[in-house]
């Protein structure tokens, strides 16, 4: 009896893996605050991006800060391969990260091993 | 909590643990205190070693992602808590098992970072070469300025043993200047007035006062490194496969290890602790980070040697096709040969005939302008004055000179001009002696005869043969005629050649071959940009300070042949580093996932979790190893 209820747990477990991890989630996203002539976006580096997509102004000189909370060093890089960035994020402090918005597009950013993900939006 | 801290306390706590494991068996000496002592110091290493694994494992649990820090928390909180309850069942415990994977797991971690860090040295070294002051002059002295301070124009002097501050050019002294640090060239390189000199390298024997042309974001090594930075951090499209697997590897990973556990438990009949063991051994040996490291920390650390030789590869792509070339193609101008032409006969009246053409070709960007203007120059001609300037693409330049229409350029296209039988053969001997003939042409008659050559550089046999070597065809694309084209094609040593192309049909030609080979195209990088880009690896060759214009995916910054060999191996010999890796990482999850669920315990080939934590540590470990050695390799 024990026997089943067990299998019957994992097997359901197994369905919540699935579920959770590949069924289709809403990414959080923000819209950058805009002032005068700058605009930024306050990112947490925390098992992953927060937010993880961001909505940049086309033309706008942007930045955006991130701070990493998480001692992970999966997060200690964070790389924006589209503009040659690779900036080192220590923990606990605020890194800020200047974007060029001249040109629109979809810019994907990511953790040194390439698990975690982000995108800026210029538009 | 520092990593280094993590990876001490629960280095010294699971020490005692580790001794226990290791000589029970001999001598049957126990820990002090028993289970009890195993509870208080895994308890101190989960909280202090292993909580941060657990805090970012449910940070992005709750985003829907997961990481290797989801596969070690749960591995090793699940052996906690079950060893908790068994200690109070009286079963057997395994606390060992938490301790030991959480240390070896940082160790592999501490590791790595430093390795990661050496992988990206290159481009530290690369960024402190700058000289921090300069000796600009203001007045009538010169006064030591912060580099920030040095402004397009300022006069600076350059003392012995001193940085070039700036890039800029000399107007006063002379002395020899050590480029190795920007261009990879090992002679100190001969510097007097009006040459140019680069910023951030070493100025050796004499001092001199330089005008700064480049400062800040402008200069050579500031538009490398920020060439260098992309290129380290791109992507090669070998990768595309690895974030597949790395978007859904954790997950699965746990999938695996819960079937491992059930198929255990449920269908082998085993105890519970059995089949946890085996589960944990799972999420504990897959390692996404081997795969997630095979390929940046490679491409990290062979872009970055190519910096430092003067061979700056744009990004991972290119360095991927640079792998699948089979067919080079030279441009012979300034490639092969030393691009610096000299006017070696004329027939005709020598002074008529050059001080005719050297007043058109002072108006002309033909290549071969200069030869002509130095030969007058040398003579001493005066230039005369020319109305109606029109330059005939690929063909010559043409004007009116007191009142008579006057033609300089190659021969071929001019049906309608009278040429004399005897300056035909003249024609035809200079060509056969490879050298290109420039007619004069009054009024539509040929006056005169100009033969110019460009011999091919002295180390261009040797590149040339070097790259058959390397199982490669060599072409040589000009716009020189056939005869021409096919004497430097001799001299070097190159198969095939395409002579008569016109400048604007480069690329075109290019495209052409392309549909049968893969193509890299060697050029200067401003003039043959359409070829460069056309190409499937355009390789620029040294076209002065400003590296950021050039076009095509590598960019030598010596005009040196060899550099294209160079350029080439080091492609081939990281992308097979990143092959290595990659094959390493993935084979190592492939067999080690299987071993950990115990597949293979029939034939008594199992492994505890503590071991697969510690195979997990190492093949992270072990692939930017591989990738710190491709920065050794021979090249």
């Amino acid at each position: 009896m024990n026997r089943i209820i067990i299998l019957c747990l994992g097997l359901a477990l197994i369905a919540f893996i699935a579920w959770w991890f590949f069924g289709k989630h809403q990414v959080e996203t923000e819209n950058a605050s805009v002032s005068s002539n700058n605009q930024s976006v306050d990112i947490e580096v925390k098992g992953g991006y927060s937010p993880e997509k961001v909505i940049l102004k086309r033309g706008v000189p942007a930045t955006l800060n991130f701070k990493r909370t998480d001692s992970s060093s999966c997060l200690d890089h964070v790389i924006f391969s589209d503009f040659g960035i690779n900036q080192k994020l220590p923990q606990g402090k605020t890194e800020p990260i200047k974007i060029d918005t001249s040109k629109a597009g979809e810019y994907e950013w990511a953790c040194s091993m390439n698990m975690f993900h982000g995108k800026v939006i210029v538009k | 909590m520092k990593i280094k801290i993590r990876f001490w306390t629960s280095l010294i706590l699971s020490l005692p643990i580790l001794v226990e494991m290791i000589i029970h068996p001999f001598t049957g000496w126990m820990l002090p205190g028993g289970e009890w002592t195993m509870l208080i110091s895994t308890t101190i290493i989960m909280l202090i070693s292993a909580g941060p694994f657990v805090s970012s494992a449910w940070s992005a649990f709750k985003k829907h992602h997961s990481n290797m820090d989801t596969l070690v928390a749960l591995g090793t909180a699940i052996t906690y808590i079950y060893s908790i309850y068994a200690m109070f069942t009286g079963k057997p415990v395994f606390f060992e098992s938490a301790a030991l994977v959480i240390t070896f797991v940082l160790l592999g971690q501490v590791l790595e970072e430093k390795m990661r860090s050496t992988a990206s040295d290159a481009m530290g070294k690369l960024l402190n070469l700058g000289a921090k002051n300069a000796l600009v002059k203001k007045g009538d002295h010169f006064v030591s300025t912060p580099i920030t301070q040095v402004v397009k124009g300022d006069l600076i002097q350059v003392m012995p043993g001193q940085k070039v501050p700036v890039d800029g050019k000399i107007v006063s002294g002379n002395s020899s200047v050590d480029e190795s640090m920007v261009t990879g060239e090992s002679m100190p390189v001969k510097k007097i007035s009006g040459d140019q000199v680069i910023g951030a390298t070493i100025n050796q024997t004499g001092s001199f006062v330089m005008e700064a042309r480049k400062v800040g974001n402008d200069t050579m090594l500031a538009q490398i490194v920020d060439i260098v930075k992309k290129a380290q951090n791109s992507h090669a499209p070998i990768q595309k496969l690895t974030d597949k697997v790395a978007n859904i590897f954790v997950p699965t990973v746990l999938i695996i290890a819960i079937l491992t556990f059930l198929v255990w438990y449920i269908f082998l009949g085993k105890s519970i602790a059995t089949a946890l063991v085996f589960a944990v051994a799972v999420m504990v040996i897959a390692c996404p980070c081997a795969l997630g490291l095979a390929t940046p920390t490679a491409l990290m650390v062979g872009t970055g040697r190519g910096a430092k030789m003067g061979i700056l590869i744009k990004n991972g792509e290119i360095l991927e096709d640079a792998n699948n070339i089979d067919t080079i193609v030279f441009d012979k101008t300034g490639t092969i040969t030393k691009g610096k032409p000299q006017v070696t006969d004329i027939v005709g009246d020598r002074k008529i005939v050059l001080q005719l053409a050297a007043t058109l070709e002072q108006f002309s960007e033909h290549p071969l302008a200069p030869a002509v203007l130095t030969a007058a120059k040398k003579e001493k001609l005066d230039l005369l004055q020319v109305e109606d300037f029109k330059v005939i693409e690929g063909h010559g330049v043409s004007g009116l000179i007191n009142g008579k229409k006057v033609l300089v350029g190659s021969l071929q296209n001019w049906d309608a001009v009278l040429i004399s039988p005897e300056f035909k053969s003249k024609v035809a001997a200079l060509t056969n002696a490879a050298k290109t003939v420039v007619a004069v042409v009054v009024n539509n008659k040929v006056m005169g005869l100009i033969a110019i050559q460009d011999a091919p550089k002295e180390n261009a046999r040797k590149a040339i043969s070097d790259l058959h070597q390397l199982g490669l065809r060599t072409v040589m694309l000009t716009g020189d005629n056939q005869q021409v084209a096919e004497a430097i094609a001799k001299q070097v040593g190159i198969e095939q050649i395409i002579a008569e192309v016109l400048p604007i049909d480069k690329a075109d030609t290019i495209k052409k071959l392309q549909k049968k080979y893969h193509v890299a195209f060697v050029g200067d990088g401003i003039n043959d940009a359409p070829a460069l880009t056309q190409a499937d690896v355009g390789i620029a060759m040294g076209s002065g300070t400003d590296v950021a214009k050039d076009a095509g995916g590598i960019v030598l910054i010596k005009n040196d042949l060899e550099d294209v060999v160079r350029a080439l191996k080091l492609s081939r010999k990281t992308f097979n580093r990143i092959k290595l890796n990659l094959f390493w990482a993935f084979i190592y999850n492939v067999l080690g996932i299987p071993v950990a669920a115990g597949l293979f315990a029939g034939v008594g080939l199992t492994l505890s979790p503590e071991i697969a934590g510690l195979a997990m540590a190492f093949s992270s470990l072990s692939v930017v190893i591989s990738s710190v050695l491709l920065g050794k390799a021979k090249i």
